[in-house]
């Protein structure tokens, strides 16, 4: 099995690249706004999930991919069955 | 070597994909019944479906020497017409005993409503009135976590549905746990944007073991690849994973599942 140390160096680049996609695709963002102007509704609301799951990437826990699932996943209610009367 | 695709939906790719999937080593395959990217206006739309999927596909297959088996349903997208779905589901039985026919599939939920759930049950009761396998499609993206959820506390309500008959297909980071803790078979999805990477496939590999696991491309007319599990296989031989693990995960797990189906008459290569 490959070691932490060569994992990262064999994948730098590629995430490397990913990262200037999402710097890029931010940029582009702001480009696009007139000064003064920001992102309103679910603009908005999708900007504040991509800085909540850059603000995840920077923590250190192992589980880092489950919990960027469960920040874009809607909430689940316990009591779904009620609701639907099933 | 060879492989088991137990997800992949042919009737959206050409003859020319089936002479790759079989130089890639793909030996079998399963096909669920899913949406055809519009919604079908009738029964008769369903009955030709199944008989594409009953008869033509298996034929198709069978000139490049894969063997091709089926899954039928009304998928959980047209199930929010329930009288339709009512109609199909009361039609599926003319197919069941149809030689190439695992199981009823891939029923689920998609933006998890009220009439998706109430199909999902009813397709339940008809699995187990001709005590057939179930294959289960989980929603995408946002809604996959809370569908994954309603769809567990269905199965794990209902005393008679036997947890090792059901594959819950789709699992990601956040539901595979729950999937396989309770008993089910899980089934990750190689496929661009909306699911999972190879990469990624194996990381989970790597976390939870391969029991109880299956891979499959999902290939549809979708923005999909056909050969993902060949990438699958591909990532974890560079990853040093051994020859016996890959083979547990894309041909034995696959088999061992299927083989709880009474048309599961899956040859082997010699």
């Amino acid at each position: 099995m490959q070691k932490g140390d060569e994992i990262l160096t064999g994948s730098f680049l590629e995430i490397r690249a990913k990262l200037l996609e999402v710097a890029a695709t931010l940029d582009r963002v702001d480009r696009a706004l007139d000064q003064g102007e920001t992102l309103e509704g679910d603009a908005a609301a999708c900007r504040a999930k991509l800085d909540d799951s850059i603000r995840i990437l920077l923590t250190s826990d192992p589980d880092r991919a489950e919990r960027l699932q469960r920040l874009f996943s809607r909430e689940f209610s316990d009591a779904w069955r009620q609701e639907f009367e099933i | 070597m060879d492989y088991i695709d137990p997800h992949i939906h042919m009737v959206s790719r050409t003859t020319d994909d089936y002479a790759t999937l079989a130089r890639m080593g793909c030996v079998a395959m399963s096909e669920p019944a899913f949406w055809a990217g519009f919604d079908r206006g009738s029964v008769d739309g369903f009955r030709d479906y199944f008989h594409q999927l009953t008869d033509v596909e298996p034929k198709r297959a069978a000139q490049y020497g894969i063997q091709h088996f089926t899954w039928l349903c009304i998928n959980a997208k047209e199930a929010e017409n329930v009288s339709l779905s009512r109609d199909v589901i009361a039609m599926i039985p003319e197919f069941i005993d149809r030689p190439n026919v695992l199981g009823i599939g891939e029923i689920g939920l998609n933006k998890n409503t009220k009439n998706e759930a109430t199909i999902f049950l009813e397709h339940l009761e008809l699995a187990l009135r001709y005590e057939q396998q179930i294959l289960i499609h989980t929603p995408h993206l946002e809604d996959k976590y809370q569908g994954t959820r309603m769809i567990l506390d269905m199965l794990c309500d209902d005393q008679r549905i036997d947890r090792t008959r059901v594959l819950v297909d789709h699992v990601e980071e956040h539901t595979i746990a729950e999937v396989l803790d309770r008993g089910f078979w899980a089934g990750m999805t190689l496929y661009p944007v909306t699911k999972c990477t190879p990469e990624r496939a194996v990381d989970m590999i790597e976390q939870v073991g391969g029991e109880r696991l299956l891979v499959n491309s999902a290939g549809d007319w979708g923005p999909s690849k056909p050969t993902a599990v060949p990438d699958l296989i591909f990532e974890m031989r560079r990853r040093g994973h051994s020859e016996s693990l890959i083979q547990k995960v894309v041909y034995d797990n696959p088999i061992a599942f299927f083989s709880q189906s009474k048309n599961f008459c899956f040859q082997p290569r010699a």
